[in-house]
């Protein structure tokens, strides 16, 4: 037993090795697996990150007083800001950010002198438009950085003043970077994985490697795991990439453990690295199983919860989201990353990736040697 | 010859590939000469890498010399490429068809490619399927044609427009003799009717004997030039045919007459007996010795004894390595180790291996032969356990290979094709997966890939990428890897496909000696001539068996008298006196 043992297990690293050799030695692969992981995880960093350059803002000032004119000064003096107008009533804000001729708006309620030199704390309201999130947040921040700075002339002793209270329309939740860059860390390695699996056998099958390698004495059980283990690897350290990059290139904070968040994407790789071989197996050639993968991946994404809360899907939709291995991989990656969620309250994701696995890897051996030809 | 006359000339042309990693220069061609008349047609002939595909892409402007200067239709071709394009078809080794195009739709794709005016389309189009025989099949998709017939169509897309010279790079690789007769009566049409200039590369001789003018090639260089007939004089006197006495495979004499380079010049197995040439100054009492008492006639040279002659004098004495190969094994006998019994196989409605019952016995070479989609490789897919039967019953090695455990297949090896190993693996790394694959690790798995390494004249070339190898390397290493682990069955699946006359010599020199070490070797070829180093061989056509025997049995079958009929005509004749009938009833 033992002995079979040890012959199985040198027969699978000999076909494992394989197939990194095969991954590895084509120049053209080795970039592709390093470079756009890379340059998508900036890409999707930045990409809802506009420069602040040209805010425009509106003014709702009730107060109408020395303070409120002197903080108004220093946001005009920026050059950022660009007043487009000033305002006599909120519900003129209203149409204002609702058609997008500003991006935020500074309220002054009447009571601004009063509180201010009474020593009280002065709210300072500030309504944002959070369709433009990313530009918005900075805008926010620079705002409080101005009023900060205000702060510290007007009275250098007591710590606060002027106290900015922002609100953000039609986004209440502003950080985009921290929702979009944690299920990253599942999706851009998705992409890739399954495309490599897809190609594995798909390539064989068009090279005719793949009848050598039936002949040979290798079990389906053997093959299938040899052509899972390596894209199973690369796509874990295109995560590491993308984790790398979100934590220290981001700075986004990480609360849970990095065991438990490996443990996730582990399991959500081997799902998606099932169900790109069940492509490739169906394939007979490269150009088909690129095809399939293409047009998988798109609703794959859609369907994530990336973009869109599933929430806010329609019925049929949610109900297909439960096939998605990324939709449970986000979520994952999310309640770990941000909420620091322990492996026993993310169960509910690892039991659908398991099941994926569990239907997609058999299906793939199975079709190695049945696929009508 | 007049200058005028002459359709292509070529003085002192060379063209030299850079290999930029290895920062070597290789001569492709070295200061060719050439004055191909105009209405001529022209044979190139030569080993693998001899320069063929080369010459005729730089006729055809697609690349360009590195020096010397090419004359096509009276253009200089690196001056004006576009305007010998405009006069010219070329058609390249693997013809671009567009598999999910129907015929017609290939044809109408490079009639517009071409700007065959739409007017003298139907004439055209109805001439060129009437002479390919493809207008039956015009709703067909090309990828569902057999070999042969997409030859055709390539044939038929490259003349969709009349050219003043038509180039064809090996257009009959991998088709079978019935398709290739027919391809050989397109071209001969064309030239009788259009008074087309033809230069085809090939490396077929006997094809090459049907031109006015031959030119071999070899490493870049013209070894000779001039007619079949001047080349064929090279062997003139020299070729013999000996029958062994009774009872002898004639392949034991002409694999020791084969080793004997110092009198013969070459030697292959033809209608039972053994055809050879000897060297000019062959010692006669060496000669008596090497036959050993078997009847000795002298037979005219044709042009491939010819082709021998000039490679040999060439070449000097080649080094073949048959000693390596003999096994322990006790040879051959009477053990059936493949049995087959009413093997069927279909594909939806079309039957692709109808009702075929065979053995093969210990130590064989058995040769499974028939036209293009005879249902060859689909028989051989369903012995290799690649493919499930529809019904019938198949043993190799005692089991079915598809439901038997894997281990089973340890007992089988397996050529495919095509080249099919991992191209961008080393020859080394190959070798190392393939003994692995079969559970060779540590000093035995090293000691036989140096065993493959040597029988398979392949040192020298470990480090190299599999996919860079040149074709008869790759032929030897796909070889190494379905023999490293010794197995007693060798299925081969046209391995000499596309290999010129001296790869397949040394192909058959290797095969003949391994069976005498008792393996068991399963082969497909369409070089009939090949039948003769077949112990039995099966003839398949559209998936029925239409004859089983010896050679010289199944030459029997056509020529009572049992002469010495070409294996090639003994086919053609089987095959065609089998679709008689369907086609007198049709």
């Amino acid at each position: 037993m033992t002995t079979s043992l040890i012959a199985f297990i040198y027969r699978v690293i000999n076909l494992c090795n394989k197939e990194m050799l095969a991954v590895l030695k084509d120049p053209a692969n080795r970039v592709i697996l390093i470079v756009p992981p890379l340059l998508q995880s900036l890409l999707f960093g930045y990409a809802a990150n506009f420069d602040l350059t040209d805010v425009p803002y509106v003014v709702l000032d009730q107060s109408s007083t020395e303070s409120s004119r002197t903080l108004l000064d220093r946001v005009d003096g920026t050059g950022v800001f660009h007043r487009v107008a000033t305002l006599h009533s909120s519900a003129e804000i209203e149409r204002f950010i609702g058609n997008g001729e500003a991006l935020i708006a500074l309220h002054f309620p009447s009571d601004f002198e009063e509180r201010l030199s009474s020593g009280d704390t002065a709210p300072l309201q500030l309504i944002v438009d959070g369709r433009n999130s990313a530009t918005g947040n900075s805008a926010v921040g620079y705002v409080r950085s101005i009023v900060a700075g205000f702060n510290q002339c007007l009275n250098p002793e007591t710590a606060v003043s002027v106290e900015v209270e922002a609100r953000s329309w039609f986004n209440p939740n502003l950080e985009t970077r921290w929702i979009i860059m944690p299920a990253m860390i599942a999706g851009l390695s998705m992409i890739q994985t399954m495309m490599l699996s897809a190609l594995s056998v798909a390539r064989e099958r068009e090279q005719g490697t793949f009848d050598q390698l039936l002949v040979t004495p290798h079990t389906p059980f053997e093959i299938l795991i040899s052509k899972a283990i390596p894209p199973i690897i690369i796509g874990l350290v295109q995560s590491t990439l993308v984790l790398v990059v979100t934590r220290y290139w981001f700075h986004i904070p990480m609360s849970g453990s990095v065991g438990t968040l490996y443990a996730g994407l582990l399991m959500f790789t081997i799902a998606s690295v099932g169900v790109g071989l069940s492509i490739s197996a169906l394939s007979a050639n490269m150009h088909q199983a690129m095809l399939y993968t293409f047009v998988l991946i798109m609703p794959l994404m859609l369907l994530s919860g990336l973009a869109t809360p599933v929430a806010n899907m329609p019925d049929l939709l949610q109900t297909l989201t439960y096939a998605n291995p990324l939709r449970f991989a986000i979520h994952l990656v999310r309640a770990v990353y941000l909420e620091g969620a322990q492996l026993g309250d993310v169960w509910r994701d690892m039991v659908p990736l398991m099941l994926i696995a569990i239907v997609t890897l058999p299906l793939a051996a199975w079709l190695f040697r049945h696929r009508l030809i | 010859m007049n200058q005028a006359a002459a359709c292509v000339s070529a003085t002192a042309l060379c063209k030299a590939f850079e290999d930029k990693k290895a920062r070597t220069q290789v001569d492709a061609l070295k200061s060719i000469e050439l004055n191909i008349p105009t209405g001529s047609l022209t044979a190139l002939v030569g080993p693998d890498g001899a320069g063929k595909t080369t010459l005729l892409r730089l006729m055809a402007g697609l690349m360009k010399a590195s020096s010397g200067s090419l004359q096509v239709l009276g253009f200089d071709v690196s001056a004006d490429p576009q305007s010998v394009q405009d006069r010219i078809s070329y058609m390249p080794q693997r013809f671009g068809l567009y598999e999910d195009l129907s015929v017609q739709e290939n044809l109408d794709l490079y009639a517009d490619l071409h700007g065959v005016p739409q007017a003298e389309r139907q004439e055209r189009y109805q001439r060129l399927l009437h002479m390919t025989d493809l207008a039956r099949f015009t709703d067909r998709l090309a990828g569902k044609l057999s070999g042969g017939m997409k030859q055709k169509l390539g044939l038929a897309c490259t003349l969709v427009r009349s050219p003043e010279l038509l180039l064809l790079d090996e257009p009959t690789v991998g088709v079978d003799p019935l398709s290739r007769r027919e391809l050989w009566e397109i071209i001969q049409q064309l030239i009788d009717d259009e008074q087309l200039s033809v230069i085809v590369s090939t490396s077929y001789l006997d094809e090459a004997s049907r031109c006015d003018r031959v030119y071999v090639l070899h490493g870049g260089e013209m070894l000779a030039q001039g007619t079949p007939d001047q080349l064929r004089c090279e062997a003139d006197d020299c070729a013999f045919l000996a029958v062994p006495a009774e009872g002898k495979p004639p392949r034991e004499l002409q694999a020791r007459l084969l080793d004997a380079q110092e009198q013969i010049v070459d030697a292959v197995p033809q209608g039972g007996g053994v055809r050879f040439v000897t060297q000019r100054d062959v010692d006669r009492s060496a000669l008596e010795a090497l036959l050993d008492g078997a009847h000795c006639q002298p037979l005219e040279s044709d042009l491939e004894d010819g082709f021998m002659v000039l490679l040999r004098r060439r070449l000097g004495p080649v080094e073949a390595n048959p000693e390596a190969f003999e096994g322990d094994g006790d040879g051959r006998n009477d053990e059936v180790v493949i049995e087959v019994r009413d093997l069927v196989r279909k594909f939806g409605d079309f039957t692709a291996v109808a009702s075929t019952s065979f053995d093969v016995r210990r130590g064989e070479i058995f040769g499974l032969l028939g036209p293009n989609g005879a249902g060859k490789t689909t028989t051989f897919r369903m012995l290799c356990g690649l493919l499930p039967s529809s019904s019938g019953s198949l043993q190799v090695a005692g089991v079915n290979l598809r439901t038997a455990s894997a281990s089973a297949r340890k007992r089988i090896g397996y050529v495919s094709q095509k080249f099919s190993l991992y191209a961008n693996l080393t020859v080394l790394e190959n070798l190392r997966f393939f003994g692995g694959a079969y559970g060779l690790r540590g000093r035995a798995l090293k000691q036989r890939i140096g065993a493959m390494l040597d029988q398979f004249d392949l040192r020298g070339q470990e480090k190299t990428p599999s996919g860079q190898l040149p074709g008869g390397f790759k032929q030897r290493l796909a070889m190494a890897a379905g023999l490293i682990h010794e197995p007693e069955i060798l299925f081969l699946d046209e391995p000499t496909s596309g290999a010129d006359p001296l790869a397949r010599r040394a192909f058959w020199r290797r095969i003949t000696a391994l069976a005498e070490g008792g393996t068991t070797i399963v082969i497909t070829t369409h070089f009939m001539e090949e039948a003769e180093y077949c112990d039995r061989i099966l003839i398949q056509d559209a998936g029925k068996r239409l004859a089983i025997g010896t050679p010289q049995q199944v030459r029997e079958l056509v020529d009572e008298q049992g002469g010495n009929l070409s294996m090639e005509d003994t086919f053609i004749g089987i095959v065609e006196r089998n679709r008689q009938p369907e086609k007198g009833a049709a």
